[in-house]
């Protein structure tokens, strides 16, 4: 018999209550429309989870309707009542973990992902110490040498459409704090994330100068990691809580405005510290401070509104926004406002922009063919807009479009592109 | 395995057999009270898989609970007695349109909000509006005979319903009323099945009628400083000559619960107010306008806000939307009734909850579609607290008798269910009660379909609390 109480607690049993079951959050969830059932519904989840914490399911149970959850948070934005699924759902990935019910290979498949892609111990501090990166092509050797069928798979899919890497000179000579041509308004930190340093390495460069154009002095604090989202959407709060600290060490307050990063899971995430700390502790306090100076770089452009653009840029857009982005920091707006401020460019919206694009962190490599499910519905709602691009605001969202790009052979016809490199080919300049 | 799992392997694909323990605790709830578990879930696509679960469920006397989105405020799909949940929200979606009949025929799987759109894109309109039309199928709706604001003026589902096909619980496909407005040939077996709560027999599709859609509306706000001025406004403005599409009242707990909850400027001094919604051509709009602040000035309105714009308007009704989540921070367990009296009573039925809440000290919020006398109170309270929840379920009896005392009834738009089972008799007697029972009988003689419901058992009470 496990012990209930501490499921309970874990779980957040009284914020289970919130939920009324109204069934509101059932149009917008993409799995309960891939997958056809209740299980896999918010509300059916948030139910499992209450017969689980009530000893009528066991967590086993749980395992697979939790798994294939996304993490969308797209059912906390229609939830009429304001249930806090994303504490629920990571409090029951943190049981299934603590419960050791996954799969075998699963489990392999995790451990690789965190131990060697996302090495949350070595992880450390200096920017640009992305060795995995260094070894892409070798992802699927890899993965292969370690027995991970699933993983070795699909590895060379995601191979293929990952970005030319940076020399390390280029990072080495990065510099930690620039400074405006004119008149200086704010000062700010970048965060710089793990992925898309590692491998968005120049779209980081163009959200600096983005920022240093606007009239922002802009500091790269060393010592800032990864930002845990990943760790904590696996159930691994250990490890999340530990980033967390590491980065808001990292960080002085006291110099910043504003802690600016351009991946909308790590703002998210970021916004989300104070959770992973004990209320009315030192850490819940410094992660509230920390939390309540995380911006989406494109907050901070329209705020500072420094920023013209001189050059025409002939495309036509789509818009996938991030899910955190939208469903968590519940910024809609401000991403849409720079991408109409661009010359000639000319925006369709998709059908359904908040229809999660199916990357969802490791989602897309470890529940593959559920992802790819969901990919091609949004493939499809992009190509009715007729676009040749789509733009996003998250790595994770980048590489997954660039995927579903190439799954549906429409490489040279569509492009997938960032919105801070889009704004730098617009040519910005200070107003 | 048990005899009837194998012969529903016979006659259904694996796939659509749910029996986990996960998938059927899915499918133990809606968006009432309580928790069944079911033994299998069946997922049907066609009706030819509805007869034939049907049969097997009719020979091995299986109970079987028809269910849509399971947005049920009354426990429709329940399956109380366990036995079979038949999902049918994953059956192919189809919204067929005749425009020139102004008809559509559907899926039982069509979402309510969906048809109306379909019907939009032909200047025509699917009037019937329950709240949860965007997540609610249709067949759920004619099950239930869901009504919403635009009752007042246009009716509920079953004044959109001109022809059904339907299996019966012994297996067979059979078609009423067909596709014309005008139909009486023989029992109209369609107005039976509307509002049956699935105990009849399974609607497989459904051929609804369309209207022209208005070309424009207009919202007014007024706000009262009596609770019974409201209410006496309401037949007042209705017999001026003016029948708007909307009249929703909110009293001064819903009001204050949503100003704390997402201002949206609703006056919080007001002990009520009206929120109205006028639809036709903007010219007759513009006479009708200053007819109704004409009536709400002489009747004592404290004031009349009529919105500017578009974005205005709909900010109040957004605000109006909000009712729900925002009475819900009151207290998490909400106890949603709908109560609904002749519309001269309602000024008595607001005194009656006010005696009610006073005299159980329970937490009572009114609002609803007042406009034809479909009023929501709502007990908020915990379900965890055993001793406030006897409370209420004794307020919710009183509750009840006080709307038949009216010369009103027990539901107007959410249905019987489990709930207010107990309380049939006391509206209808029990000789209507007993032909209603001898329908039952006679269409269902093994009482498989959604068995439990409507009609209480020897001693059944009304039970909010579980352990």
């Amino acid at each position: 018999m496990t012990n209930l109480k501490e499921i309970q607690e874990k779980v957040n049993y009284d914020k289970l209550f919130d939920c009324v079951q109204c069934g509101y959050c059932l149009p917008a969830c993409p799995t309960y429309e891939t997958m056809e059932r209740e299980t896999h519904s918010p509300r059916g989840r948030i139910n499992l989870v209450k017969m689980v914490a009530e000893g009528k399911a066991e967590v086993e149970d749980l395992r697979n309707p939790i798994e294939k959850c996304l993490g969308c948070m797209a059912c906390m934005t229609v939830c009429p009542t304001n249930v806090e699924y994303n504490l629920i759902f990571e409090g029951a990935k943190e049981v299934i973990e603590d419960h050791d019910v996954k799969p075998a290979a699963l489990k392999k498949t995790e451990d690789f992902i965190f131990n060697s892609l996302f090495p949350s111990s070595n992880w450390m501090g200096s920017i640009g110490n992305a060795a995995w990166i260094y070894q892409k092509s070798g992802l699927q050797k890899a993965a292969q040498t370690t027995h991970l069928t699933a993983l070795a798979l699909h590895a060379g899919r995601f191979e293929r459409v990952m970005p030319d890497l940076p020399s390390p000179i280029e990072r080495i000579l990065r510099k930690r704090r620039v400074l405006p041509d004119y008149k200086l308004r704010t000062t700010v930190a970048f965060f710089t994330g793990c992925v898309m340093d590692a491998m968005f390495f120049k779209t980081n460069q163009n959200t600096v100068e983005l920022l240093r154009l606007s009239g922002a002095e802009v500091l790269m604090p060393k010592g800032q990691t990864c930002c845990g989202a990943l760790h904590s959407h696996a159930g691994k709060a250990e490890s999340a809580r530990e980033l967390a600290m590491r980065n808001i060490e990292a960080f002085d307050l006291e110099d910043v405005d504003y802690i600016v990063n351009n991946a909308g899971g790590c703002g998210a995430k970021m916004t989300e510290y104070p959770q992973l700390f004990e209320e009315n502790t030192t850490w819940h306090e410094r992660a509230k401070e920390f939390a309540a100076k995380v911006r989406d770089i494109s907050e901070v452009l329209v705020e500072l509104d420094g920023l013209t653009f001189t050059q025409p840029v002939q495309r036509l857009v789509t818009y996938q926004p991030s899910c955190h982005l939208t469903n968590i920091r519940r910024i809609c707006d401000e991403p849409r406002m720079l991408l109409h401020a661009v010359p000639g460019i000319l925006v369709k919206e998709l059908e359904r922009p908040d229809f999660c694009c199916g990357s969802a962190g490791i989602y897309n490599l470890v529940n593959y063919d559920e992802s790819m499910k969901i990919l091609d519905l949004k493939m499809m709602d992009v190509k009715e807009r007729k676009t040749n691009t789509i733009i996003t605001t998250n790595p994770g969202c980048l590489l997954q479009m660039k995927l579903g790009i190439e799954r549906h052979g429409l490489e040279g016809e569509i492009e997938a592109v960032h919105l801070v490199d889009l704004l730098m080919e617009a040519g910005p300049s200070a107003k | 395995m048990n005899s009837w799992m194998k012969k529903l392997l016979q006659v259904l694909p694996e796939k659509q057999i749910l029996t986990d323990l996960a998938d059927r605790y899915s499918y133990s709830f809606d968006a009432s009270f309580g928790e069944y578990l079911p033994e299998a879930v069946v997922q049907v696509k066609n009706n030819h898989e509805v007869a034939a679960v049907l049969r097997v469920a009719n020979v091995y006397k299986v109970p079987v609970y028809p269910r849509g989105s399971g947005t049920c405020l009354s426990g429709g799909p329940l399956p109380v007695k366990g036995g079979i949940v038949m999902d049918m929200s994953q059956w192919p979606e189809k919204i067929e349109m005749q425009p020139e009949d102004l008809i559509v025929k559907v899926s039982p799987s069509a979402r309510t909000s969906e048809i109306n759109k379909a019907a939009e894109a032909y200047g025509l309109m699917y009037a019937p509006d329950p709240s949860s039309a965007h997540v609610a199928t249709i067949g759920g709706n004619l099950a239930e005979n869901s009504g919403g604001p635009r009752g007042l003026k246009y009716g509920v589902t079953k004044d959109y319903v001109i022809g059904l096909e339907v299996v019966t619980p012994e297996g067979k496909i059979i078609k009423t009323g067909g596709q014309t407005i005008k139909n009486v040939t023989g029992y109209d077996l369609t107005k039976l099945m509307v509002g049956c709560e699935g105990t009849l027999g399974v609607i497989t599709e459904a051929t609804l009628k369309l209207i022209s859609k208005p070309p424009a509306t207009q919202t007014i706000l007024v706000s009262f400083s009596e609770v019974r001025t409201a209410g006496k406004a309401i037949s007042k403005t209705l017999t001026s000559g003016i029948l708007p599409a909307k009249m929703e009242f909110l009293d001064q707990a819903c009001i204050r619960a949503v100003e704390n909850f997402q201002p949206a400027g609703l006056p919080i001094e007001a002990e009520a107010v009206i929120i109205i919604e006028l639809d036709g051509h903007p010219e007759s709009l513009k006479v009708e306008k200053e007819l109704i602040k004409g009536i709400m000035k002489q009747i004592g309105a404290v004031d009349i806000i009529i919105p500017k714009t578009v974005e205005e308007a709909a900010g109040i009704w957004h605000a109006r939307k909000q009712v729900s989540p925002a009475i819900a921070k009151i207290k998490p367990t909400k106890v949603s009734e709908d109560a609904t009296v002749p519309r001269s009573r309602i000024p008595d039925m607001l005194d009656r909850l006010n005696e009610i809440k006073r005299k159980y000290n329970v937490e009572v919020v009114v609002f609803g579609h007042a406009g034809d006398g479909n009023l929501h109170p709502n007990i908020l309270c915990d379900k965890r607290d055993q001793e406030e929840m006897l409370r209420v379920e004794r307020a919710v009896a009183e509750l009840f008798q006080a709307a038949i005392d009216l010369g009103g009834t027990l539901s107007g738009e959410h249905g019987i269910g489990t709930m207010k089972a107990p309380f049939m008799e006391s509206e209808l007697g029990a000789a209507g009660v007993d032909m209603m029972k001898r329908i039952k009988n006679s269409w269902d003689p093994n009482h498989i379909l959604n068995t439990g419901k409507i009609f209480s058992e020897q001693g059944q009470r009304l039970v909010l609390r579980h352990d």
